[in-house]
């Protein structure tokens, strides 16, 4: 129990002493998710989109496949990518194996199957009355798709949000991707690993009580988006 | 897609990519800047002009758990990188999963400590200049009762007094191995083989006294001290979790408990002469005697004991080399691997 008490006050400190390398992989931690999410929202966004306005064979196929995804362990998503980048692999040659860039790689390939799947159940969610509704008012199909991304929006914001906290709080691909190389790959997650292992169990708490601090930011920052 | 269609709303959303897409950039406009410049405990002057500057030269080196969490690599770190001026990039990995990497050609370095993996590691090509530079000793820590009485006794006779023990039923006896491949359970397992066991079919899943923990040193020994059990360990980090558990050290001699930590140079055939160059300069870096008095020294102030013995030289009775400047860029046509064509 003191572990934890000594785990806030510690957190406190660092946030008040404004502690360079805390700052450090805080902001390293920020970076490489956000981008992560952009990339991921890029990819699947327009994807969960392509499947909910279009009719093709093997779609309900498709979409189980996706939803079956969300459960994708980030280890394996993390050995994916690393089989991938390693000098060994077809995409050695680019020396992104033990790089922030491979690591957003690797947890974009984690969220995008949630990002996807949020975009359909967003877009579904919307109802069917309100597009025959503009259709009948004359509107094209453009417009009409337009107009269903538009109410769908919310949720969509949510897939992101969604997808955000699951690529900032993963460990398992930042580890094996980037390999926790300090000032370089070390992100919030793998440090309170590593902190752990080396029995620093305040410190890590702390951390973890910083991770979920940027995690409340974002989603807030999010929301202010979302009211616009 | 007609932009003037866009409401507020999807303005705001477009906005918000657009906001990710530069964090995007952002990034990987990080990633180009000189890393290992941020840690709280390197001194800014590494940043100074006045020092060789930094030419993008990126060495990764792989290391095992072992050695990099007792924190002697990051205190190392910015000497070796001040010296030559590169980045040196550290992954710690356990000693298995280090070799893999180094097999695939994704690291330029390793600091491992498992002789037998690395002599097959050598044998196979993938490394050369080897050198030793450092050893400590196992220790095997338990409950400070004793439930197995294996005070005092060889390491092999202990392994000998818990298997019969734990097999037998005996409540109470335990022991918890890594379970990971890693230099530690290397060692556990050639001191079950020097005890006259089959790892594999007498030891492994034999019953419930024997549990495998898949992780760490640390939270091996924070399994051990839970359950009651006894494991086995390198000094440095239970030194550094001492004070969080409820072991103490049994049984810390014999030859078997024998620790010793080399640097290989990874050798890959597409590899830059230039990468090779530079990690033999890590290699001669290490066993230079002004960095062997370092290593010596490292832990002295904090647990009251250096946490490794540095070869200085002397290391006829590991059967290593501790001494030869590091100046192959090939691996030697004594390799079995090249001369049995």
């Amino acid at each position: 129990m003191n572990e934890i008490i000594d785990g806030f006050v510690q957190a406190f400190q660092l946030i008040i002493s404004l502690d360079p390398e805390v700052i450090e992989i805080t902001a390293r931690s920020l970076l490489i998710s956000l981008a992560a999410t952009a990339v991921a929202s890029l990819v699947a966004i327009p994807l969960g989109g392509l499947i909910h306005f279009r009719e093709f064979g093997g779609k309900r196929g498709l979409i189980t496949i996706i939803q079956t995804l969300y459960a994708l362990p980030t280890v394996v998503a993390g050995l994916f990518v690393f089989l991938l980048l390693s000098r060994a692999g077809p995409l050695g040659f680019l020396g992104l194996l033990f790089t922030p860039t491979g690591m957003v790689i690797g947890q974009a390939v984690l969220i995008i199957p949630v990002l996807a799947g949020m975009t359909l159940v967003a877009l579904s969610g919307v109802k069917k009355t309100i597009s025959d509704e503009i259709v009948a008012l004359g509107a094209t199909q453009t417009q009409a798709i337009l107009t269903i991304i538009k109410e769908a929006r919310f949720a969509i914001i949510g897939g992101i949000i969604l997808g955000f906290g699951r690529a900032i709080s993963e460990v398992g691909a930042a580890m094996i991707i980037g390999g926790n190389i300090r000032g370089y790959t070390r992100v919030l997650t793998t440090a309170i690993a590593l902190e752990t292992s080396m029995g620093n169990i305040a410190l890590s708490i702390a951390l973890g009580i910083i991770l979920l601090g940027i995690a409340m930011v974002v989603t807030v920052a999010l929301f202010l988006v979302q009211e616009r | 897609m007609n932009m003037h269609f866009l409401s507020p709303g999807h303005r705001g959303m477009v906005m918000f990519l657009v906001t990710l897409v530069l964090g995007a950039i952002l990034i990987s406009g990080c990633t180009t800047t000189n890393p290992g410049q941020g840690g709280a405990q390197i001194p800014p002057t590494t940043q100074s002009p006045s020092l060789p500057p930094h030419n993008g030269q990126k060495l990764i080196l792989a290391t095992t758990t072992s050695l990099y969490d007792t924190g002697l690599l990051d205190y190392l770190e910015p000497l070796f990188e001040e010296k030559y001026g590169v980045d040196l990039l550290i992954t710690s990995q356990g000693t298995g999963k280090a070799l893999e990497i180094a097999k695939r050609g994704d690291c330029d370095i390793l600091a491992v400590h498992s002789p037998d993996q690395e002599k097959a590691f050598m044998d196979g090509g993938y490394g050369i200049n080897r050198r030793c530079f450092a050893y400590n000793y196992f220790i095997v820590v338990g409950p400070a009762g004793d439930p197995a009485g294996i005070r005092g006794m060889a390491p092999q006779e202990a392994f000998r007094t818990i298997l019969g023990k734990g097999k037998a039923g005996n409540p109470g006896i335990f022991f918890v191995s890594r379970g990971d491949n890693s230099g530690t359970h290397s060692a556990e397992k050639n001191i079950w083989k020097a005890s006259g066991y089959n790892y594999t079919s007498e030891v492994q899943r034999s019953g419930a006294w024997y549990i495998e923990a898949g992780k760490g040193m640390g939270e091996t020994l924070q399994l051990a001290s839970e359950k009651g059990a006894y494991t086995l360990t390198d000094e440095g980090t239970y030194l550094a979790y001492r004070g969080k558990l409820n072991l103490v050290p049994i049984i810390e001699e014999g030859d078997l408990l024998l620790n010793v930590y080399s640097v290989i140079t990874v050798y890959a055939k597409n590899q830059p002469v230039e990468k090779i160059t530079m990690a033999n300069n890590f290699v001669n870096f290490l066993i230079s005697p002004g960095i062997q008095a370092k290593i010596g020294e490292y832990g002295k102030e904090k647990y009251g004991k250096g946490l490794f013995i540095p070869m200085n030289g002397g290391c006829m009775r590991f059967e290593c080399d501790c001494t030869t400047p590091a100046s192959e860029t090939t691996p030697s046509s004594s390799f079995p691997s090249l001369s049995s064509r």
